[in-house]
């Protein structure tokens, strides 16, 4: 490809001989192509059409706004994403349990009792899966994301449609999986004698909301991006090997918040992630409602100090990346059938 | 009469790119090599088409008719210019509709429907109507990538034509069909052509687009060179003819030569 190229541009194109040769082509064409088609013939009146609508562009710009005005559409685009999933596959939708089920086995054996990390972490196994739940969500809503316009390009090459459908519909996909997780967390904390205080509804819903928005905008600018270099979906799964040490699961917030003098800037960067905070939020909202209960037995601090002020800071930042990220996807848009 | 569709001045450049990887581009740059190049696909285009007239659209391969046509449904956004549309859209791009492969016919028949437009209940009601044009019969619920691609497109094509739109596209659709669904499908176009559906025809088969067309485009790389109506003197052999390439006969290779194109 490369010798090709250079000859390309190292000889001056020959308009003549290559509008003779166009020539010759389409009379090869014609003369080949002409009864190619069979002819048939109007027939009847020729009625007039009144269509009812204003001259618009044809191609979209609504952005997310119009996705969610066709919200049929999106339920097909997810259903169908579901079934693509699960083509050829026997265990089908218990996959997205299987995985979550296994990382909870692992690390709860490591870390609790091989690492000992459950020291003065009352119910570990809670404290552990929310973290779970969360970064699972997380992972899949950025990881299908980022993956969503590549993986259906068929459709986004021949038929118009707003594409953010695709990044919107992985965020539903994830949500799909995750809802039944988050059903089995809450029978959990239901036996285990759960004591929700408004303070903890109020930190789930932040908690929700941070993790949502930033997701979402993360799967909306990846997506974009992978259309462009592939580079980003394997960045995504590299990050994501890490995000679960990066978030308050295995260990309890106590620790980061000890090292919090000895390393400010590393505390500030671990905090300053949407997604630890969006963990210790739901550890609030799941794990310490058990823990408040009979007996605080917990050394030292479970949230950071700022946990409300940086919480309702960090979502106004999430939506402002929301707002960038859509404004990011509009301007490439429309590069995306030719980059495919 | 009413605009159906109008284009102004559009121009869509595209990007050849080299150099794909890191490594890629230093060597480029280090040889001064060019790491990319531009081309412009359709070039300051401009047109008015009336609601309920057909266009026939021409050219060589790579003369920028089906870039046009994506610019037109709305696929691609033009780089200058503007393109107004009136209405729904429908149509089949660049030979083959937007399947996907691991869905079946069914799956593909709603999601392609609600795409163009169609709610649930209206894909419901044509869903009888669209599967006897189609006539592929049991394999409906097979996934569509074991269809042949006479089968593909005619499923592309059964969508598209009932999806009652106001402008219709195709793109060299038909050219993989058995001649029977050909001739089907024109008299399709034929029937909503008289319904008053503005068309958008590409083709090659200089006799269809005669009978079928009330006005003829030519691309060529790009530019538009000949647009006429029939009605004001335009024909099939008049485009041939501006083209230049109905004389210096003789020098035409036989058809062994030819091979793929035949």
């Amino acid at each position: 490809m490369r010798a090709a190229n250079k000859r390309a541009s190292d000889e001056p194109v020959d308009e003549e001989a290559r509008r003779k040769k166009a020539a010759a082509r389409a009379r090869r064409m014609l003369k080949n192509k002409a009864d190619s088609m069979p002819v048939v013939e109007a027939t009847g009146p020729r009625q007039k059409r009144m269509v009812d609508a204003e001259l618009v562009p044809p191609s979209p710009r609504g952005g997310l706004l119009e996705v969610f005005q066709q919200p049929y559409l999106l339920k097909l685009i997810v259903s169908r994403q579901l079934a693509q999933m699960y083509a050829a596959s026997l265990l089908g939708l218990a996959w997205s349990y299987v995985q979550p089920a296994m990382r909870f086995g692992i690390y709860y054996v490591v870390m609790g009792f091989i690492l000992n990390l459950h020291d003065g972490v009352p119910y570990f196994a809670i404290h552990l899966f929310t973290g779970i739940v969360v970064v699972h969500y997380f992972g899949e809503t950025w990881g299908g994301g980022t993956r969503s316009i590549w993986s259906n390009k068929a459709l986004v090459q021949k038929m118009r449609m707003p594409r953010e459908l695709f990044p919107v519909a992985s965020m539903l996909v994830a949500a799909y999986h995750t809802l039944p997780q988050v059903l089995v967390l809450i029978v959990f904390c239901l036996i285990a004698g759960w004591h929700l205080t408004w303070g903890a509804v109020a930190a789930g819903v932040l908690g929700t909301l941070i993790l949502v928005t930033f997701a979402g905008a993360l799967a909306l600018f990846f997506a974009a991006l992978n259309v462009f270099y592939r580079d980003f979906q394997n960045i995504v799964q590299t990050i994501m090997q890490f995000m679960h040490f990066l978030v308050p699961m295995m260990y309890p917030f106590g620790r980061v918040w000890k090292a919090h003098n000895e390393h400010p800037w590393l505390y500030q960067i671990y905090i300053a992630n949407p997604v630890a905070q969006s963990v210790i939020l739901f550890q609030k909202f799941f794990w310490y409602s058990l823990v408040d209960h009979p007996h605080r037995e917990i050394k030292g601090r479970s949230f950071p100090p700022d946990m409300w002020v940086r919480g309702v800071i960090t979502l106004g930042v999430c939506l402002v990346l929301v707002w960038l990220a859509q404004k990011f996807f509009s301007r490439v848009e429309g590069k995306f059938p030719e980059r495919m | 009469m009413t605009d159906s569709i109008r284009v102004e001045n559009v121009t869509k450049e595209f990007t050849m790119q080299y150099h794909r990887t890191l490594k890629e581009m230093a060597v480029a740059t280090a040889r001064r090599l060019p790491l990319q190049e531009k081309f412009l696909a359709v070039n300051d285009v401009s047109f008015n088409v009336e609601q309920g007239e057909s266009v026939g659209l021409m050219g060589l391969n790579g003369s920028g008719k089906s870039t046009l046509l994506k610019l037109i449904n709305g696929v691609m956004r033009p780089d200058k210019g503007s393109i107004l549309t009136r209405g729904r859209i429908a149509g089949l791009i660049a030979t083959g509709a937007g399947f996907h492969p691991q869905l079946t016919g069914r799956e593909n028949l709603f999601l392609n429907g609600a795409i163009m437009g169609m709610s649930e209940a209206e894909t419901k009601r044509k869903f009888d109507a669209i599967v006897a044009f189609a006539d592929i019969g049991k394999f409906m619920d097979t996934p569509v990538s074991h269809y042949s691609s006479g089968m593909y497109a005619r499923l592309g094509f059964s969508i598209a034509i009932h999806v009652d739109a106001d402008i219709f596209l195709a793109d060299e659709v038909l050219a993989v069909g058995d001649r029977p669904f050909k001739r089907k499908c024109m008299a399709k176009m034929q029937e909503i052509r008289q319904q008053g559906t503005t068309i958008f025809y590409v083709s090659h088969a200089t006799a269809s687009v005669r009978a079928m067309c009330d006005r003829v485009i030519v691309l060529e790389s790009g530019h538009m060179t000949y647009d006429s109506k029939i009605t004001e003197g335009g024909s099939v052999e008049g485009a041939i003819h501006h083209l230049q390439y109905d004389d210096e006969p003789g020098d035409e290779p036989t058809d062994e030569e030819l091979g793929a194109d035949v």
